[in-house]
């Protein structure tokens, strides 16, 4: 049955409350395989699969389905938002994460089956959105359907008695009058409804004057407008999403880098990003401010605030100042850049025995706690006799643990100390393999300093200087406020401004985001209109009675869901026949 | 005393007021099982007299046997119930039929205790806002004592709004906000720190804030469609059984009223919700660098949301309609609870900010 048939369905799946019953018992009928049932072609079967799958019931079962589908992802750490968990999680059952991994478990949300439940549920929406918004289309031009024969059996049915002309001298009015009186009646019913937001019809059944209203198009509307965007969410992200990228960029004080990819510490463009897009513009941290608590005794050390000051420079233009907060990111040149994390980067000096500098830089120590204890690498290649490697602590405040181990206990830069335990050997870089700067592979390493060697790690303050073991040379961890000329009054064991910190940038571009939010704004503004606004049908009727009388006859009908019917009718009939009352009070009287 | 441990007392003041609001309801519910039993009897008697009557007269199954009432009792209660003529059906009538309750003393108390004890309420979340000099909803504790708030400030909105008596629900809700609050002043509590700099934002007063006021709602919904399930039960066990033990549900709204109530008390948090969503990917982009990540939190909002957006179609589908939807907003509400508590505790995301 096409939807064009029946003019009253709202073109519902076949299952909908509102969808017209002998269709859903038809399709009761095909699904129970009645006996009669021709047998059906490949044609047929589609389009069984096709309403099956368009109906309220699978609908409803997919979105339970991926609800239910969604609950994995919560459990398992994801690639996607948490790749070191998942390296943990490996750690951790060797035997089980495979098996997990085999079942996409690890990236739950681009799973086949994940992708496959979304997919079915959208093509379903899709399926029912199609043809429903061109009947909705079709409805907007439609005339409000035919009065019914018996509004009596309507919700809200009311009536009133229909005001008469005055009659004169007592005699009955002439039955033309009558007609009259209802046909201005209804007339003025009709400017009312219209006036009320209503699409009004004026319809004449076996001489009864009736007008036929219907409001609320706006509710199916919006019902449509809401399904739509969703789709829009889907394609803005699973198209849009794919000419973006995203970047992560360590930079320390003092240090700038350059948008381009091989600036990069990890990049990971979308499905259509072309690096040649970048623009590249210099980005520079000349600071970078980090407030901790320092009087409320239950949030000592707490972190107030971080800002990094930014000097922006566009390829061929002048600098520009900036600020990167946590929650003010930097957009700049198409791009966004977020401020995600900071820590400190001791600025340490290698020499060899003749007092020559191999290495110089400000090494990124990674913080591994709320204090700030940090951990780094330092990798010392070339120059001396042979390669180097250091693991290195950092404590922003040392203190020592009853168990004689240091830790730091606060983030700010009161006592700061590094250790380092120092390794001779191959770095394992030569043969070209990449590896990562924050990690240090000793398996073909001798460790010299820490742990079971007996020799002490190397332990540094600002401006200190020591001999590596085995007269490899000397290290010295420079005091950067030194360098830079600090503050001259500063006490002797001022250390604040002593290392350098770096910051830990986002930069994102993400082509699909504004289109994301319109569509959000749709699916919300869609969804208020869809609830909210009543859908429903209300008739005035100039009944005749068997006795030659004619009353006011009002009733409605709810299309959805629509609480306030009943009231919407008995408020409209005491408006419209205020007068008419107020006559049949005079008569009474 | 600073403020904060003003408001610590004020939470204590307002939970021994609700625990007093609580047995109130309590109470009333009790007189409400005893007005049901009451008003079979009431109806079995006249009727057996009636059936008697007609029965020695011309035998007419169809005699009606009047509207047997109590007159004003001690109880200040006042119980009417139809009967039929039919012996038979005259008790299952009555069980059937909604019963009319009509005044009730611990009912009144329950509500003026509500509403003394939503003013302490109300104060206790003041002062420690003011205490912390923000909004007071950035920490686990802050949630559950200003979630908590607006339960009860939804369900005093909806006695003042709705055309149904829904007092019966204060059972439900001082007893969730008493549980709430207990376990939050002893299990979650800590002391007013500074916000850490990723919830330095106007979205936490509005994203927050929003989320929590939809909790308020669905858990409406949740009490509604619990009561919607017993009374659907009692009503189905009423057309097929000769007998059944009364019980306080024959005083309450039928199934088909509880499921419009119910549906609409949750979309108003299914809105809410939605818009939480929303607002929580904006803040997100700006937090985190990206909207939408498959944080353990936003993929329980993202549950929650699809849970309710299954409910509301669940409302549209033929054979659905009823318990099975019902059903659906009990779950619903279960992975509300589960995202507030268990995620916030035990689930390992960038939404670490219970303080705990």
């Amino acid at each position: 049955m096409s939807p064009r048939s029946d003019p009253d369905a709202l073109s519902r799946p076949h299952d909908h409350i509102d969808a017209p019953e002998r269709d859903a018992a038809a399709a009761s009928l095909r699904q129970d395989g009645a006996v009669a049932q021709p047998k059906l072609g490949p044609v047929g079967w589609l389009r069984f699969a096709w309403r099956q799958l368009t109906s309220m019931r699978t609908a409803l079962l997919l979105l339970l389905l991926l609800a239910v589908a969604a609950v994995p992802g919560s459990l398992v750490p994801q690639r996607s938002s948490d790749p070191n968990g998942v390296s943990q999680y490996f750690a951790d059952n060797p035997d089980l994460a495979p098996v997990l991994d085999s079942f996409q478990l690890f990236d739950v949300y681009t799973s086949a089956w994940f992708s496959a439940v979304y997919l079915l549920l959208f093509v379903s929406l899709i399926g029912c959105v199609i043809p429903r918004t061109k009947h909705h289309f079709e409805a907007l031009r439609a005339r409000p359907p035919r009065t019914p024969a018996r509004l009596s059996r309507l919700a809200g049915y009311t009536e009133r008695p229909l005001a008469l002309p005055e009659p004169v001298d007592g005699a009955s009015a002439p039955a033309g009058s009558a007609n009259e009186a209802a046909d201005a009646a209804i007339d003025a019913a009709a400017t009312q409804l219209r006036q009320a937001g209503y699409r009004v019809e004026r319809y004449e059944l076996r001489g009864e004057a009736s007008v036929s209203a219907e409001r609320g198009y706006l509710r199916e509307t919006g019902n449509l407008v809401f399904h739509t965007a969703l789709v829009g969410v889907l394609v803005a992200v699973g198209i849009g999403g794919g000419f973006g990228f995203s970047g992560q960029r360590v930079v320390v004080e003092g240090q700038s880098f350059v948008n381009t990819l091989a600036a990069y510490d990890s990049f990971n463009p979308g499905r259509f990003f072309d690096d040649a897009n970048l623009d590249p513009y210099r980005l520079e941290l000349e600071g970078l401010d980090a407030v901790y608590e320092t009087e409320n005794q239950e949030a000592i050390g707490q972190p107030i605030d971080f800002t990094a000051h930014v000097s922006v420079q566009a390829q061929d233009g002048a600098a520009e100042p900036g600020v990167v907060k946590v929650n003010e990111p930097l957009r700049v040149h198409g791009t966004d850049v977020y401020l995600l994390g900071n820590g400190y980067a001791p600025t340490i000096t290698v020499r060899d025995p003749d007092g020559e500098v191999v290495f110089t830089d400000s090494v990124p120590f990674l913080p591994q706690d709320a204090n700030l204890t940090s951990i780094g690498v330092v990798k010392v290649p070339d120059g001396l006799a042979d390669q180097v490697g250091m693991v290195g602590f950092f404590y922003p405040t040392q203190s020592e643990l009853g168990s004689g181990a240091y830790t730091s206990s606060y983030p700010d830069l009161i006592y700061p100390v590094l250790t380092l335990n120092v390794y001779r050997g191959d770095l394992g870089i030569d043969a070209g393999t990449p590896t990562s700067v924050y990690t240090l592979d000793p398996s073909s390493m001798e460790q010299l300093t820490g742990g079971s060697t007996g020799v002490e790690s190397i332990e540094l303050m600002p401006g200190d200087t020591v001999d590596l073991p085995d007269g490899l040379g000397s290290i010295t961890f420079e005091d950067v406020s030194a360098e830079t000329g600090g503050d001259p009054d500063a006490a002797a064991d001022d250390f604040s401004q002593s290392v350098a910190r770096f910051a830990s940038f986002d930069i994102h571009d993400d082509p699909s985001q504004g289109w994301v939010l319109v569509f959000a704004v749709l699916i919300l503004a869609g969804l208020l209109v869809s609830l909210f606004v009543p859908r429903r049908r209300m008739w005035v009727k100039a009944a005749r009675r068997p006795d030659g009388t004619v009353v006011l006859e009002y009733a409605g009908l709810a299309r959805g869901e629509d609480p306030g019917l009943e009231d919407a009718v008995a408020a409209f009939a005491d408006k419209h026949s205020r007068p008419a009352r107020w006559s049949s009070s005079r008569e009474a009287a | 005393m600073t403020l904060d441990q003003i408001s610590i007392t004020l939470v204590y003041s307002a939970m021994a007021v609700y625990a007093i609001a609580f047995i109130a309801y309590a109470i009333d519910l009790a007189r409400r099982s005893a007005a049901a039993t009451k008003a079979v009897d009431q109806a079995r008697m006249p009727a057996a007299v009636a059936v008697a009557a007609t029965r020695s007269t011309s035998g007419d199954s169809g005699t009606d046997a009047g509207i047997a009432s109590v007159p004003e009792s001690t109880d200040g209660m006042t119980v009417d119930a139809a009967a039929d003529g039919r012996d038979e059906t005259s008790g299952r009538q009555a069980m059937g039929d909604t019963v009319a309750y009509g005044r009730s003393p611990s009912l009144r108390v329950g509500v003026a205790m509500t509403v003394v004890a939503w003013l302490l309420h109300l104060a206790a979340d003041l002062t420690r806002g003011i205490a912390a000099e923000r909004v007071p909803w950035a920490n686990m504790y802050e949630f559950a004592l200003t979630g908590t708030l607006i339960i009860t400030t939804v369900y005093l909105l909806v006695l003042v709004v709705s055309k149904h008596d829904l007092r019966f629900l204060g059972t439900f809700v001082t007893g969730l906000v008493l549980v709430l609050l207990g376990v939050a002043t002893v299990n979650f509590y800590v002391s007013v720190v500074p916000l850490p700099p990723a919830l330095q934002s106007a979205w936490l007063v509005i994203h927050v804030f929003v989320a929590t006021s939809s909790v308020g709602f669905f858990a409406l919904g949740f009490a509604l469609s619990v009561v919607q399930l017993l009374q659907s039960r009692r009503e189905s066990i009423v057309a097929s059984a000769k007998a059944v033990k009364q019980s306080f549900l024959a005083t309450l709204p039928d199934s088909a009223t509880l499921e419009n109530l119910a549906y609409r008390v949750t979309i108003i948090g299914f809105i809410l919700w939605t818009f939480t969503l929303m607002a929580g990917a904006i803040w997100a982009e700006a937090a985190w660098g990206r909207y939408w990540g498959w944080d353990t939190k936003e993929v329980w909002t993202f549950i929650i949301w699809v849970v309710y957006a299954g409910y509301i179609h669940a409302r549209a589908t033929r054979g659905w309609r009823g318990s099975r939807s019902a059903w659906l907003a009990i779950i619903g509400f279960s992975t509300v609870l589960f995202n507030f508590t268990v995620v916030n505790l035990f689930f390992k995301g960038l939404h670490a900010y219970s303080g705990l």
